[in-house]
């Protein structure tokens, strides 16, 4: 009995010990999978965030994520599941720094009557037309609420399908469309009223 | 379908998200309904605009090595296994040795499958160290040289800027066994590699098939006794688009 006790504490400490294959190959799967999709997770997260500093704590705090349930991971989309992380952490950390309330209107279908499309004349051609279009288009998505902010990011940034960013921000695909549309038309507005400005 | 149904339709058809019957039915109704087509002209603009104007936020250099060290321990640790646990390491050792070599005999993958796994890293490893190019210009006429003088072939090399992929360079690679060219195109934000070396048989020809993995679509076809690999994180139609204008400029 003593033998088998003692066999038994030695076999945990050698475990507890060795470095062992699973935590090196663990490491090679991360890089493989994940570390190559950085400029995407930072890109997201940076535009959440719309700071530096707190875009890389966000991807930092959402890569140790990944890597704690990169076993959970048997997907082929690794650039999803770190997006999805990546939004994850992000509202997370939102909550954590007790920022403002996130202002989402919960019909996303305009229940205030107000269609979803935009409807008065093309302000995107005059604008681009002007010296500062980017620091004015750049400027227009900033002041989106992070909910519209984030389906453009990853659809005109990201370049992802209906289907996958239904997965990265866990909404149906009904939504996915219905939300793009309107985030669309309030950037079609900003811009309208940014020219008027001019 | 009447223009109500049409514009609730038409983000879909902006995204190439609908079916060809739906698509077909847009087309139709756009080229008669100029209120719609003004309506679809200001979302295709403001795509437009989007793309071409939004600032990619590239990951600032460190940040991978930041979170490598924070996922792999500090320093390498050492075995210290105590020394009556050497021999139940060595055991524990080759079981996992012969478990391992059995399992790669049972799952070996195709030839073509595991040619994609080198694709991607190959690809992953250019985007990884930022070095996309080892001779960086868009000038074909410096690029294909350079490739011609280090490889034992001239791989056809064209810049697209003309159909919206300007050639950023190129680079040497080792894939299947060989040296080969790698190219670096770009599109928007998106690189594009694409890999090319001669078919080891002549007489094979590949039409163009296209597959994702890992966030990446791939496509791989041969062309004249070439084989091309095509890689990128840019959606499959338009990377299908790429190697099409690559493939009529060639």
């Amino acid at each position: 009995m003593a033998i088998a006790r003692a066999l038994a504490r030695e076999q945990f400490t050698h475990q507890e010990r060795a470095p062992g294959l699973d935590e090196r190959s663990k490491a090679k799967r991360f890089e493989q999978l994940f570390v190559a999709h950085l400029d995407s997770a930072y890109d997201l997260a940076r535009w959440l965030t719309r700071d530096e500093r707190n875009a890389e704590d966000v991807v930092q705090e959402a890569c140790l994520r990944a890597f704690k349930f990169l076993d959970g991971f048997h997907g082929d989309n690794a650039r999803v599941w770190l997006l999805a992380i990546v939004r994850n952490t992000y509202y997370t950390w939102l909550r954590k720094n007790q920022f403002q309330a996130l202002n989402v209107p919960l019909d996303e279908e305009g229940a205030d009557g107000v269609p979803l499309e935009f409807d008065g004349g093309n302000p995107v051609d005059e604008l681009l037309q002007q010296k500062d279009a980017r620091r004015l288009i750049n400027g227009a998505l900033e002041q989106l609420p992070a909910e519209f902010r984030e389906v453009i990011v990853l659809r005109e940034l990201e370049d992802l399908s209906y289907k996958e960013i239904a997965a990265v921000a866990d909404i149906p695909l009904g939504t996915v469309m219905s939300r793009l549309a309107r985030a669309r038309k309030l950037l079609l507005q900003h811009l309208q009223q940014v020219r008027q400005e001019v | 379908m009447d223009c109500t149904d049409i514009r609730s339709r038409l983000p879909a058809y902006l995204d190439q998200e609908l079916d060809a019957a739906n698509v077909a039915a847009i087309d139709r109704h756009l080229a008669a309904c100029d209120a719609c087509s003004a309506a679809f002209a200001r979302q295709s603009n403001l795509r437009r605009a989007l793309r071409e104007q939004l600032t990619y936020h590239r990951a600032p250099a460190g940040l991978a090595s930041r979170i490598r060290s924070q996922v792999t321990p500090a320093e390498p640790r050492r075995f210290r296994f105590a020394p009556q646990w050497w021999q139940f390491g060595a055991a524990v050792a080759a079981t996992a040795v012969v478990t391992w070599m059995a399992a790669v005999e049972f799952q070996r993958p195709a030839p073509d499958q595991l040619l994609a796994e080198e694709v991607i890293a190959g690809h992953a490893r250019a985007v990884l160290t930022s070095h996309v190019a080892d001779v960086a210009t868009s000038d074909q006429h410096t690029v294909k040289p350079w490739l011609s003088s280090k490889l034992d072939f001239s791989p056809p090399v064209t810049d697209l800027t003309g159909a919206g992929f300007p050639l950023l360079g190129g680079r040497l690679d080792y894939l299947d066994n060989r040296p080969v060219a790698a190219l670096a195109y770009q599109h928007r934000q998106h690189l594009i590699s694409l890999f090319v070396w001669p078919e080891r048989d002549a007489a094979r020809s590949a039409p163009m098939r296209g597959f994702s993995r890992q966030g990446y679509n791939v496509l791989h076809w041969t062309d004249a006794g070439m084989t091309y690999w095509a890689i990128s994180d840019l959606n499959g139609n338009e990377l299908r688009d790429f190697a099409q204008a690559y493939a009529s400029a060639k």
